[in-house]
C-alpha cells in the first residue's frame, strides 16, 4: 500500500503536522496496521524531496515545536493521477492458507480437520467485523474497513469449502480405485 | 405451551436426526441445540441437509429416527392439535421467498397471524404497523408485494414471522434472493429485533457473511452437523 498517496491524500484536506496525519490515518483505516511515528516522518520528508509536499511552518502550543505540512500542486496532480490508476488484479495468491492445505496434502496429513479449524477461526474474526460493521453510529470509515475484510475472509472461506469439497470426492475416487 | 425457565434445559434440541426421501438420505444423525435469545447458523454446502433439519426442528416433518425437543418437551409426545398450535404461536418461519399473499398489501399480510388468532381488525392493524416500523418498511403498508423491492418483501415476511411474538424464529435463506446491501439491511434489522424481543433464531444459510450475523454455528455436511476444531 502506498503510504506517501495516503499521506498526500490526508494532505488535501489542508496542511497538517505529522502527529495529525498518523492520528488520522488510524482513524480512516481502523482495520490496517498503525503508522509508525518513523514511518510518517520519513515519509512525509521524501514528499518534500519529491517536490510534492512543502514545509508551511511551525507550531510549538507551548510543546516541542512541530512542523506544519502542506501538499504542493505537483502532489495534487500525483495524487488525482493515483486514484484514477487501476491496481493491477493479482493473477498469483500466495497465501498461508493456501500453503498449508498445499503442503499438509503432499506430507499425507490432515488437510481437512486444519480446514474446519481455519473456517471456525475465520468465522470468529467475520462475526467482530459485523458486529463493528451494524453498531449503532458506526461511521463511514468503520463500515467501509469492515466490509473490505469481510468479502476478503468470504473469498478465502469459499475457496476453503470448494477445497474441501475437492477433497472428498478425491478421497473417494481413491477409496474406489 | 409454556416452557419452564431452566436454564440447563436448551430451548430446543434436536437429537440423533435421520430422515430420508426415498433412496436419498437428508438427515444421518444430526444433532443440534438452541438456547433462548440465542442466534445460530446453520450452514453448510447444498444439500448437506440444512433445510431439512431446519423442518424437523420446526416440527413441519418429523424426523425417521431421533428426537426434537422444545423446552424439554418431546414434539412426537405431543398431540398434533398442541404441535400445531406451537407452531402458530411460538414458532416463526422465513423461507427464502417471503412467501406473502400477493393479493394483500404489506400490512394485512402482517395483520394475518393476530386476525387468525382472534384479535380484532384495529388491533392487529395498530400492532401489524408496528413492527413494520421496527422493520423499517412502515411506509410500505399499503403496497402488495408484487410491488416491493425484494428487501421490502423479506423485512416485511421478517416482521410477519415475529408480530405473534414467538419464541424462536425458523429463517431458511431469508437473503438468498437479495443483493448484498438489501441482505445487509434484513439482517441487521431482524437481528436487532431479535435481541430486543429475546427471540432465538434458526438461520439456515450458505453465506458465510450472512452467518456472521449469528452467535455462533453449526456447519452441516453429507447430513450431520459437523464438530469444529483439528483432529487429535
Amino acid at each position: 500500500m502506498s503510504i506517501r498517496h495516503i499521506l498526500l491524500g490526508l494532505l488535501a484536506g489542508g496542511p497538517s503536522h505529522g502527529y495529525d496525519l498518523k492520528r488520522r490515518h488510524d482513524d480512516r483505516f481502523p482495520e490496517a496496521r498503525p503508522l509508525a511515528y518513523g514511518q510518517v516522518y520519513t515519509t512525509l520528508q521524501r514528499l518534500v524531496r519529491d517536490g510534492l509536499a512543502e514545509v508551511e511552518g511551525t507550531d510549538s502550543d507551548g510543546g516541542p515545536e512541530r512542523t506544519r505540512y502542506r501538499s504542493t500542486e505537483a502532489g495534487t496532480r500525483e495524487l488525482a493521477e493515483w486514484a484514477g490508476q487501476i491496481a493491477p488484479p493479482a493473477p498469483f495468491v500466495t497465501n498461508e492458507i493456501f500453503a498449508k492445505v498445499v503442503v499438509s496434502i503432499l506430507s499425507g496429513g490432515d488437510p481437512d480437520a486444519y480446514l474446519r479449524a481455519q473456517r471456525a477461526a475465520h468465522m470468529t474474526r467475520m462475526r467482530e467485523l459485523t458486529a463493528v460493521k451494524t453498531a449503532k453510529g458506526a461511521d463511514l470509515a468503520s463500515v467501509l474497513s469492515a466490509d473490505y475484510a469481510l468479502n476478503h475472509l468470504d473469498a478465502d472461506l469459499r475457496w476453503m469449502t470448494t477445497t474441501a469439497a475437492r477433497l472428498t470426492t478425491l478421497t473417494a475416487e481413491v477409496d474406489s480405485a | 405451551m409454556t416452557i419452564k425457565g431452566d436454564p440447563t434445559v436448551p430451548l430446543l434440541e434436536g437429537l440423533g436426526l435421520v430422515k430420508a426421501y426415498g433412496p436419498t438420505k437428508a438427515l444421518r444423525g444430526a444433532s443440534v441445540r438452541l438456547d433462548a435469545g440465542e442466534i445460530l447458523a446453520v450452514t453448510g454446502t447444498s444439500g448437506s441437509g440444512k433445510s431439512t433439519l431446519l423442518h424437523c426442528l420446526a416440527g413441519i416433518v418429523a424426523p425417521d429416527a431421533g428426537s426434537v425437543s422444545y423446552g424439554g418437551e418431546r414434539l412426537d409426545h405431543l398431540s398434533e392439535k398442541r404441535l400445531s398450535e406451537l407452531r402458530r404461536t411460538e414458532f416463526g418461519v422465513v423461507f427464502q421467498f417471503g412467501q406473502l399473499i400477493p393479493e394483500l398489501t404489506a400490512i394485512d399480510n402482517v395483520a394475518l397471524p393476530l386476525l387468525l388468532a382472534g384479535l380484532p381488525r384495529t388491533d392487529a392493524h395498530a400492532r401489524a404497523g408496528e413492527w413494520l416500523e421496527r422493520f423499517g418498511v412502515r411506509g410500505q403498508a399499503g403496497l402488495r408485494p408484487g410491488e416491493m423491492s425484494g428487501g421490502q418483501a423479506q423485512r416485511t415476511a421478517l416482521a410477519r414471522a415475529l408480530v405473534t411474538g414467538p419464541r424462536i424464529v425458523f429463517a431458511d435463506e431469508p437473503t438468498g434472493a437479495l443483493d448484498s446491501l438489501a441482505s445487509e439491511q434484513v439482517m441487521t434489522a431482524l437481528v436487532r429485533t431479535a435481541r430486543e424481543s429475546g427471540t432465538a433464531v434458526l438461520l439456515i444459510t450458505h453465506d458465510a457473511q450472512v452467518a456472521a450475523y449469528a452467535d455462533g454455528e453449526a456447519r452441516m455436511a453429507d447430513g450431520a452437523v459437523v464438530p469444529v476444531g483439528v483432529t487429535a
